[in-house]
């Protein structure tokens, strides 16, 4: 618990990464926390775009230009990827919330099951951009 | 944020000491608003990608559209500043940086989601510039 030694008012900080040893649900808790720092660039990029829809047709083209990219679709991609993950590993946390999931093979489970959500609905919903004719 | 804690909690002197109740109910609303409107959100922008300027346009003069979208505007910055505000407290000490990082935070935040609503609004009720 608290360390006598540490002076009073000096908290402790967040355990370093390399501290723990790898697991799904960490991987499940890190990604979590990223992902989030992602979709807040990606609502950073949603203010932009109704930013660029005010101002204009000349800006609106520049922007959902530079979007439609290869670099852009790139960035759009992940953050989807990111948002999906969040999601379903947010549903997760709320359902803990509540008081369910925790038994560790039900915690492993349902990690496993956000990340191939993820990435099933994320290839999917591009796949489904790209037969569409979209991108 | 106002105190949601409990007469129980407080009479036990259990939980948190200061905001945190509020932090956490706060986070867990904005979650849940945001379960519902992010989908909602990949839906759109699946249905507006590869339209121009036009389409854009007459889909956010749509009542609903500019409702919805201001609301994930708002429920998305202040979910987002929670967690950013959680990764500041957990990898900054204490000290002015900690406390700068904090105040930029909530002003960044604040200052874009108040920006898109006007711009959202603008365009909802017309005043978008051609």
């Amino acid at each position: 618990m608290a360390d006598s030694s540490r002076p009073i008012g000096v908290r402790p900080l967040s355990p370093h990464l390399q501290v723990w040893r790898w697991h799904v649900t960490l991987a499940a808790s890190i990604l979590h926390r990223a992902a989030g720092v992602a979709i807040y660039f990606g609502i950073l990029i949603l203010a932009g775009w109704v930013l660029a829809l005010h101002a204009g047709v000349q800006a609106f083209a520049a922007y959902t230009g530079a979007l439609a990219s290869t670099p852009g679709l790139v960035v759009l991609f992940l953050i989807t990827l990111a948002l999906l993950f969040h999601l379903a590993n947010g549903v997760r946390h709320l359902v803990w919330d509540v008081g369910f999931g925790f038994a560790p093979k039900t915690a492993d489970a349902t990690a496993w099951g956000a990340f191939a959500f993820a990435l099933v609905a994320n290839v999917g919903l591009w796949l489904a951009l790209a037969a569409s004719g979209k991108i | 944020m106002s105190d949601y804690s409990t007469p129980l909690r407080r009479a036990r002197g259990l939980g948190s000491a200061k905001t945190g109740v509020g932090h956490f109910i706060g986070q867990r609303v904005s979650a849940v608003a945001l379960l519902l409107l992010a989908p909602w959100a990949l839906w759109s922008g699946y249905r507006l990608a590869g339209h121009g300027y036009e389409t854009a346009n007459a889909w956010l003069g749509r009542p609903t559209h500019a409702a919805l979208l201001i609301l994930l505007v708002l429920a998305g910055f202040y979910h987002g500043q929670l967690g950013v505000r959680v990764i500041i407290e957990d990898y900054i000490g204490p000290g002015l940086t900690r406390t700068a990082l904090l105040i930029l935070n909530i002003f960044v935040a604040a200052a874009v989601a108040t920006l898109a609503v006007v711009c959202i609004l603008g365009v909802a009720l017309g005043s978008g510039t051609v």
